[in-house]
């Protein structure tokens, strides 16, 4: 149906002399011809809405390139050495050695938690071996305030801004430190302070999230960015389709970080997509995209560095994925010797980690040597040891914390529900462990 | 309705009546004149409607309130105008609102958001990609960034992709984070209820489905003056909120409308009208089925009811319909979503809980059918006002 111009009945009308419709007649054409395109089908381009390309006479399938896929940027090669010295962030000597004493941290942390579940002393617990580069050089090249969404494997963003042992400890243990008010499973951390949003355990929901602080971000005018985290199979999900497509038409401040790491605990990335990876999906969505090498914590770094400047300066979303391999297992209640080698582990494990490519370009600067590294491991892990045992020894919050922050205020409902547990708790204490919470 | 194809002359004529009806609130459709209804006759294989063809009145009245005194001057309003008029209070007062959703910015598919991004702007009222999941999980982000986020889902019926985002996202931002965060700021607008022709995926009601998540607020107005107190009780409410709009009342339901924001207040049940036989409990268009069942009942069974719009189905007001059931002794809740598992079902069981020894009869349900709404048989479907009636006639002959 072609849309009511009015020109015709402007015509008419003012051929009638009926004045006041022909002139409101004509007023409205007017109107209408400003909102309609030009279309001119004289010329030969296409004039759909949806597609601005060239027309093509040639019946040919675009080749989804996979063998020759988008390039992996990196600073260093496997031993550390840096390639291109015009890549080389210069970092100072200070900034370089906390990058490494946040990694080493994190990875003691790591492995101190880990046999605590082993232990029965923790539930549950997932390490990071392997992808500290992703986190710390991504954390680095962030501002304190930029908002952060996170998976679950991102605890060396926390650190790398200053979370205390402490309070990781205390979210494992579930104690009454915990921020998270002891509600959640192992490494479900958060913090307000470090702008870090609470972890949640279903997957990518935090995409769309993101793109929507990002938004609120953008019109506070105040320059922060957000950052959301995520792995190759989180990519999967309809909510990660969903936050690309968002972020990039309304054109948010935001940087998607994708973990590739070549496992969704057991799915490899060949069973996970048939693509070029999370990179290549980028440009489907209008998103500058760009794909780096995960264990070089300085391709990292000047990734992330310069993604953020441009979201932030151009209101638009980047797409960095980090290329990695998750060394460790998927969780404590995974063994990956079910799915792959050995063989292929220790690959990653010796010749290409982040830990260690950066002590290389440490020592090879003369800044830390074989007496620092004993020291330094010494020390990390008696920090984390001591944290350790005071989190064991702390009581688990206050059972009344159960039924608070269901909604900001307390309902009659749930309040009744309350009462009526204490009644049952009085009566039956004793099957009950009490005195492992604080009263 | 049907338009057969224009002439030029009719569609002048049209385009005129059109033109000078231009300034109108309400879209007016010109069913063809006389020339037209001539056009249709010489088509040989269509006679004048018959009976069964012609399509059925709505299956209520709606019933307006009085004007409201205490908030102000008032304007008539249509249900989507008093909308329009609450998110105009609000995108007015607070400077961090934004309202998205699919095709809100042209002013929406029921016109709810007429006008609005030409009065703020853009980047206040805009469309965002066809993806409910992606509006909510959107809405949930603006929220926790301290924004005030007004979502539109285009029908309840869509809002099934979003369930994760609502279910194990908003509703439990604030408890799993240990109130570090929360997306209390976040306000989810949808169409619900039958509208007369909708069928399977333009009538759902689902608000059962959300009743059984903590941490939710799930609100339903009955009419104009309703829904704008309750929407911006909702989007002040520091609560993730689904406000559920009955669309078959969007053009039906017009009442004398507060043009200054007020709000009434969420989990408090409202009285109608007093009774002392049986208590009537329903929400949105149902309310108005209720209020001319209890006309029947007075006048052809001499029976006094209590009609309660609950408003809030979660958390929702145990105490008003408790205290209603323990002076009458007999209860009867009616919605269009089918009986199992429908929301009555909890009302059901909450008041044989608290009430049992006051109750005179078994509580009634009257609901619709264990089916996917159905299109054509939607006469039959919907809990109407024959079996509400009926279903009262059993209670006080039990």
């Amino acid at each position: 149906m072609i849309p009511q111009d009015y020109l015709g009945l402007a015509f008419f009308s003012m051929l009638c002399c009926f004045w006041p419709l022909g002139i409101a007649a004509f007023y409205l054409s007017q109107k209408v011809l400003q909102l309609q395109q030009t279309f001119d089908s004289s010329l030969e381009k296409p004039q759909f809405p949806g597609a601005s390309a060239e027309f093509v006479d040639q019946l040919e399938f675009i080749q989804p390139n996979v063998i020759s896929g988008i390039p992996v940027y990196r600073v260093m090669d496997r031993q550390g050495n840096i390639i291109n010295p015009s890549q080389d962030p210069q970092l100072s000597k200070e900034t370089v050695l906390n990058f490494y004493q946040k990694m080493t941290m994190l990875n003691t942390m790591d492995r101190i938690l880990y046999e605590s579940q082993r232990q029965g002393r923790i539930s549950f617990y997932m390490t990071n071996y392997g992808e500290e580069g992703t986190h710390i050089g991504s954390a680095a090249a962030l501002d304190p305030n930029d908002l952060v969404f996170g998976q679950y494997r991102e605890a060396g963003v926390l650190m790398y801004r200053g979370f205390p042992l402490d309070h990781f400890m205390a979210q494992c243990y579930a104690n009454a430190d915990d921020l998270g008010k002891g509600r959640q499973m192992p490494v479900h951390y958060g913090s307000k302070d470090l702008n870090f949003v609470t972890i949640s355990s279903p997957l990518a929901t935090q995409i769309p999230q993101a793109a929507g602080a990002a938004y609120a971000v953008k019109r506070e005018n105040t320059n922060r960015a957000v950052i959301c985290y995520f792995g190759e199979g989180a990519a999967s999900e309809g909510d990660a389709h969903a936050g690309f497509n968002f972020s990039a038409t309304l054109e948010c401040p935001l940087i998607f970080f994708c973990r590739n790491n070549g496992y969704a605990i057991s799915t490899p990335t060949n069973e996970q997509y048939r693509g070029d990876g999370i990179a290549a999906r980028g440009p489907g969505y209008g998103m500058l995209s760009i794909r780096v090498d995960g264990n070089d914590v300085f391709a990292v770094y000047n990734a992330t560095k310069e993604a953020r400047r441009r979201a932030v300066a151009e209101n638009q979303p980047f797409l960095i994925e980090a290329m990695t391999y998750r060394i460790g297992h998927h969780s404590t209640s995974d063994d990956s010797s079910a799915y792959r080698s050995v063989d292929e582990v220790n690959y990653w494990d010796k010749q290409d980690h982040p830990i260690s490519r950066l002590r290389h370009y440490m020592t090879a600067r003369g800044w830390w040597s074989e007496d620092d590294e004993r020291s330094w491991r010494k020390q990390s892990r008696k920090t984390v040891m001591e944290a350790f045992e005071r989190a064991e020894r702390r009581l688990k919050p206050n059972p009344e914390l159960l039924f608070t922050d269901v909604y900001q205020e307390m309902i009659p409902s749930l309040n009744k529900q309350r009462e009526s547990l204490w009644r049952h708790v009085q009566q039956y204490k004793e099957n009950y462990p009490l005195d492992l919470y604080e009263k | 309705f049907l338009e057969p194809e224009a002439s030029s002359c009719e569609g002048m004529m049209a385009a005129a009546a059109r033109l000078f009806l231009r300034g109108a609130n309400s879209k007016l459709s010109i069913a063809p004149g006389s020339l037209g209804t001539t056009l249709l006759k010489l088509s040989p294989n269509c006679s004048s409607r018959t009976k069964t063809q012609r399509r059925h009145a709505a299956h209520f009245t709606f019933q307006p309130d009085p004007v409201p005194s205490q908030y102000g001057p008032t304007q008539k309003m249509n249900l989507f105008q008093s909308i329009t008029s609450a998110l105009d209070n609000t995108l007015a007062s607070d400077p961090t609102a934004v309202i998205f959703g699919e095709d809100v910015a042209f002013g929406g598919v029921f016109r709810c958001t007429v006008g609005l991004r030409d009065k703020y702007g853009k980047d206040r009222v805009f469309n965002t990609p066809l993806c409910e999941q992606g509006i909510v999980g959107f809405g949930i982000g603006v929220a926790v960034a301290g924004a005030t986020a007004i979502a539109e889902i285009q029908f309840a019926d869509y809002i099934f992709p979003a369930f994760d985002q609502i279910v194990n996202e908003a509703a439990k931002y604030r408890y799993r984070s240990g109130n570090m965060f929360d997306c209390g700021n976040l306000t989810i607008r949808a169409p619900w209820g039958c509208v007369g022709h909708g069928s399977l995926y333009h009538s759902q009601s689902p608000e059962a489905f959300f009743a059984h998540c903590p941490g939710l607020k799930v609100v339903i107005p009955r009419s104009p003056i309703q829904a704008k107190g309750l929407l911006l009780s909702c989007i002040a409410d520091k609560n993730p909120c689904i406000f559920f709009e009955p669309k078959i009342l969007y053009r039906a339901a017009v009442e004398q409308v507060p043009e200054d924001p007020y709000t009434i207040p969420l989990s408090q049940a409202e009285v109608l009208q007093e009774g002392s036989d049986v208590t009537l409990v329903a929400w949105g268009t149902q309310i108005h089925v209720l209020k001319e069942v209890a006309s029947m009942a007075q006048e052809k069974l001499g029976v006094s009811c209590e009609v309660i719009d609950l408003q809030t189905i979660l958390p929702w007001d145990i105490e008003t319909v408790c205290k209603s059931v323990v002076k009458t002794g007999r209860l009867l809740i009616s919605h269009e979503a089918p009986v199992t598992g429908g929301f009555a079902s909890e009302i059901s069981s909450t008041v044989q809980e608290e009430c049992f020894l006051n109750l005179e009869a078994p509580i009634s349900r009257v609901c619709g059918y264990d089916t996917p709404f159905p299109h054509i048989f939607e006469p039959f479907y919907i809990p109407d006002k024959w079996k509400c009636f009926e279903a009262i006639k059993k209670m006080i002959n039990y």
